[in-house]
């Protein structure tokens, strides 16, 4: 039987934040994932924000896997017969350092491993974690491809289901409301067309959201980011909200609709699906996060509940390779103390909250409860669609004057509800 | 619904590696919970069906193993695993 010091469940980022941090400082680390390779099993959108992460892990983004830098935003109220469009490029998005990426994470995943073997980890691929072992109520290491494997500490960073987790009885399975889908394609597109379509220059990215028709009034969005030589492009949808639509459409008859959008059809043109993917997000926030410790057990990244859905975007990467740092931090106390207790391990949360990550979770803790509004998705881009429409119309004859235009679509009822989901906004 | 020739072609893109038993089942005198038809719209990979006889099946050829069947449906109705390691879908991009 092997005894570690610490064994990290998942080669996800969280885990290869863990894994790369704790092998730096000397400690003896297994990383146990299931994939062929470190990301073979991951899913994102494919956006990365470095400046919150940036210090944690200093040497590394020099050579890290980037797609692209993002210099244009853009959003779009996507409504059934119009959208409205809005852009934005700012000259600091240009300077360096640039604020986020796109990524790609079977590329990016398999890079991290490296670095976290090169400091001195071990990882095993194609291994799976099936049970952890318990004994006097501490978890002491975990059976995994048929070995007993052992260590002071295990991190379960095996991402939004957490089976590792569940099966030390520190959580239970999760409950529709706080998870969302994704669906997603990569498309291959040439990078002179990805540069022309979307205005970029050289290595340039954009990153463009959809609400409304983009999930066919669902709670959830559409995106669109621009890889080097590809365009990662998907959905993201609310279980509960897709149970409570009932039958028709179907989530993959989704994606083929958002697909064919006008707005979508011609960015895509002349490009070939290289993959289809899916992957359920957490995104119940602060008050849907999981256990963060037990006893000889701390839980990172998407395993804890880390991801955050701040309205337009998903975001989770740097909450995963942040808790992953914490995680490493905590455990490098504990191995000092001699001591992998509970009460030792705690101090992992005392870390996150000392950080942006559970600093960002309070901040958007209403975010799920204010967004779970359907009039944001179904009604707002078809009222903004009905607005810019009237406003843009030259009829056979006069045309109205603009103040009466706007007060058809802005009626008094309207204003009254606008008023109070204003007042629901302000919370955020 | 989403035509299917059409998402199984593009299933047929990703890269899958045989594995032993299915790892999701259907959990036994389940297949006529309401629960369990909830899967069929909500598959990313349309692997839930109706059966002839009524009652749903699952036809784990194409799972994605996005989790969204166990979070939908609960583990009342299905008995939900990851596959072993080193098989089932090896994403190339994720
Ligand atoms: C469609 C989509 C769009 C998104 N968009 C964005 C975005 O633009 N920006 C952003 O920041 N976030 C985004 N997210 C969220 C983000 O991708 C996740 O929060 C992030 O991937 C979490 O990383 P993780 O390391 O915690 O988990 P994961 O990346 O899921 O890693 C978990 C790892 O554990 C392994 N594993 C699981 N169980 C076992 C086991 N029993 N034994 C061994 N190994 C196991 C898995 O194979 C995997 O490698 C998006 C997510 C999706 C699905
Ligand atoms: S895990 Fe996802 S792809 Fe696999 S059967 Fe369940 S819902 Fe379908």
């Amino acid at each position: 039987m092997e005894k570690f010091d610490v064994i990290i469940a998942g080669a996800g980022l969280a885990g290869l934040a863990a894994a790369y941090t704790l092998a730096g400082n000397g400690l003896e680390v297994l990383v146990l994932e299931r994939g062929d390779y470190p990301g073979a099993k991951n899913v994102t959108g494919g956006r990365l924000y470095v400046n919150p992460i940036r210090d944690l892990f200093q040497d590394l983004w020099d050579e890290a896997p980037l797609e692209r830098f993002i210099v244009r935003e853009g959003a779009v109220l996507m409504a059934r017969n119009h959208s409205v469009s809005i852009g934005y490029a700012g000259n600091e998005l240009r300077a360096e350092p640039h604020q986020s990426y796109s990524i790609l994470r079977a590329k990016f995943d398999r890079w991290l491993a490296e670095q976290a073997e090169a400091k001195g980890a071990m990882l095993l691929t194609k291994v799976r974690v099936d049970e952890v072992i318990k004994e006097d109520e501490k978890i002491v290491g975990v059976l995994a491809g048929g070995d007993e494997l052992r260590a002071d500490v295990v991190i379960a960073c095996d991402g939004v289901l957490s089976l590792v987790s569940e099966k030390a009885g520190l959580r239970t399975p999760g409950s529709p409301h706080d998870y969302a889908v994704g669906l997603k394609e990569v498309i291959a597109l040439d990078p002179a067309v990805i540069n022309d379509r979307f205005h970029l220059e050289g290595n340039e990215g954009a990153a463009l959201l959809f609400i409304g028709e983009a999930t066919r009034g669902l709670f959830g969005g559409g995106f669109l980011y621009t890889n080097k030589e590809s365009i990662s492009l998907g959905v993201v949808i609310g279980v509960q909200s897709l149970l409570e639509a009932g039958s028709a459409p179907d989530a993959p008859a989704m994606l083929d609709a958002f697909k064919q959008r006008p707005e979508i059809a011609p960015l895509i043109r002349g490009g070939t699906t290289l993959e289809y993917a899916a992957h359920v997000i957490p995104e119940g926030g602060y008050k849907a996060l999981g256990p963060l410790y037990g006893n000889g057990m701390l839980v990172a990244g998407d395993a804890a509940g880390l991801a955050l859905n701040i309205g337009f975007t998903v975001r989770g990467m740097e909450y995963a390779l942040a808790s992953g740092y914490y995680a490493a931090q905590a455990v490098l106390r504990a191995s000092a103390a001699r001591n992998f207790n509970s009460e030792t391990l705690a101090i992992y949360k005392q870390f996150l909250e000392e950080s942006f990550v559970l600093k960002d979770f309070k901040n958007f803790q209403e975010t799920p409860a204010v967004l779970g509004n359907p009039r944001f998705i179904n009604h707002y881009p078809e009222l903004v669609g009905d607005l810019m429409g009237q406003i843009y119309r030259v009829p056979p004859g006069p045309k109205d004057r603009l103040y009466p235009t706007m007060r058809k679509v802005f009626t008094l009822t309207e204003m009254w509800s606008q008023l109070k989901d204003l007042r629901d906004v302000s919370k955020i | 619904m989403s035509d299917s020739t059409a998402l199984k072609a593009k299933l047929g893109l990703d890269i899958f590696k045989p594995g032993g038993e299915p790892h999701i089942k259907i959990k036994p005198g389940m297949e006529k919970d309401p629960r369990l038809q909830q899967a069929i719209n909500i598959c990313p990979a349309g692997l839930y069906s109706t059966a002839d006889k009524g009652g749903v099946v699952l036809n784990i050829d194409g799972c994605l193993e996005c989790g969204t069947c166990r979070i939908a449906c609960g583990t009342d109705v299905l008995e939900w695993s990851y596959p072993e390691g080193g098989t089932g879908v090896q994403f190339r991009f994720g």
